[in-house]
């Protein structure tokens, strides 16, 4: 931390990363309640990108498909297959399908934002969409129980797990009223934004030490420049799997948690 | 300086941020992204979920449908293979039935009409053996008048003037008879005898 906070009292010229990037100036709005920034815009566009890519592939779906059809079921067959079905089975899985699809596309596409020339700013790295989409799990898996055991079935069939001793009830119970209310969708929330913003700070210090090592530094630091372009290269490569991570994990948490609502009485 | 004081410090330089604002963002965060997800859902839900699963169900339909089509023509060639097997056997033994009764019936002709020619054959005998018996005895009853006649003719003739004595004459006539049914009576018993 010492060399970095060095860095950005001492030479300007070096460009050091900070939460304020993640609050761009409004765009429009600015100072009202419906402020729009640069990440809202980042926000749109990737939105308009994941809709012209899965309504034109909706259009054109053939019972044999082609190449562009085969890429967009693969990624809904591996959100089917690989979280809803493995985690819910067939049977239970087919309600949910749509919100797990819809929440895993709407998350990748966000988080993919953070590694895309030009925008560079992942629509997921401040908390906004995951909040609303944890928002969202946290009331399915509660409606979840609630239908399938009734309110205070569903509390005593969470908070009070048979074959546990009686007296461990006494923190076992608080505990697990705390993980459906809180851990699990906070959870949600912080584990993905974090990754986004820990990936982003990530990769604003390898270029911006690129650049700046690179321009502005002595002549024995140039050479420094081609480690840190090798190490943005190598984060960017990261990013792109953290996304598609982070979406995967996601996705599977929620499956996970409604399914939790849905197991048979004890 | 503890890190928190860092990470004040990296902020202040942009403006004024609280890092938590990352976590918890203003309302506006909130409402640009509410917008931008229910727009999603929508399109997802309402749009490119349902024609997905049409199409994976038209799919698994079609491949199902072969597969069922396919099981079908394999069950319909199976039955007409019994079928024609069970025809084949049918025939085949409606074959043999006939063949035995033709071979029955061949034999029961055989026999009647072997039967039949016997009897004819005993029959032609039995009328053939009357006819002979009854030619034999007209023969011989013809035979005795004629060769009395022709005897007592010859006889007159060649002794005709001798005979003038009545008494020789009486005597040479019942001789004569008497050689004569002598004779008669030797040919009748040798042709009996020849007979049986």
């Amino acid at each position: 931390m010492t060399p970095l906070l060095l860095a950005a009292e001492g030479e300007g010229g070096f460009h050091v990363p900070s939460i304020s990037e993640f609050f761009p100036a409004a765009i429009l709005f600015g100072g009202t309640p419906f402020e729009f920034n640069r990440l809202h815009l980042i926000r749109i566009l990737a939105t308009i990108a994941l809709l012209t890519i899965f309504v034109l592939a909706a259009r054109r779906a053939k019972v044999v498909p082609g190449r562009f059809q085969a890429a967009i079921e693969l990624v809904l067959g591996f959100v089917r297959k690989n979280i809803v079905e493995e985690v819910m089975g067939v049977e239970r899985g087919r309600r949910y399908l749509p919100m797990i699809t819809t929440i895993f596309v709407t998350i990748l596409a966000f988080n993919l934002t953070g590694v895309i020339p030009g925008l560079n700013l992942a629509g997921t790295s401040v908390a906004g969409v995951a909040i609303l989409l944890a928002l969202w799990v946290f009331v399915a898996y509660w409606a979840a129980g609630i239908r399938k055991h009734g309110f205070f079935g569903y509390l005593r069939n969470t908070m009070f797990p048979p074959g546990i001793p009686a007296p461990i009830y006494v923190i076992l119970a608080p505990i697990e009223l705390l993980q459906i209310l809180i851990i699990r969708p906070a959870s949600l929330v912080i584990r993905l934004t974090a990754n986004m913003v820990a990936g982003h700070i990530m990769l604003v210090l390898c270029f911006a030490a690129t650049h700046f090592l690179l321009l502005e530094a002595g002549p024995e630091l140039k050479v420094l420049s081609a480690l840190t372009l090798a190490g943005g290269l190598a984060i960017t490569l990261f990013e792109v799997f953290v996304a598609g991570l982070q979406a995967y994990i996601f996705a599977i948490l929620a499956s996970a948690y409604i399914n939790m609502s849905l197991e048979e009485e004890h | 300086m503890s890190a928190p004081d860092h990470l004040l410090v990296l902020a202040a330089e942009g403006g004024e941020v609280d890092p938590v604002e990352l976590f918890l963002p203003p309302f506006y965060d909130w409402f640009w992204s509410a917008i931008l997800l229910v727009l999603i859902a929508v399109v997802f839900y309402r749009v490119v979920l349902p024609k997905f699963q049409a199409v994976l169900d038209e799919r698994s339909e079609l491949i199902e449908g072969g597969i069922a089509k396919a099981q079908h023509a394999q069950e319909a060639a199976d039955k007409a293979l019994e079928e024609q097997q069970a025809l084949l056997a049918e025939a085949r033994s409606d074959a043999a039935r006939t063949r035995e009764e033709a071979r029955e019936e061949g034999k029961a002709i055989v026999a009647e009409l072997r039967a039949k020619a016997n009897e004819e054959a005993a029959r032609i005998t039995e009328t053939a053996h009357r006819q002979i018996e009854a030619e034999r005895q007209a023969a011989a009853v013809a035979l005795r008048a004629e060769v009395g006649a022709l005897a007592t003719e010859l006889a007159s003739k060649i002794v005709g003037e001798s005979l003038a004595d009545s008494a020789r004459q009486s005597r040479v006539v019942d001789r004569f008879l008497d050689d004569l049914e002598a004779t008669q009576a030797a040919g009748a018993g040798a042709s009996t005898g020849k007979e049986g």
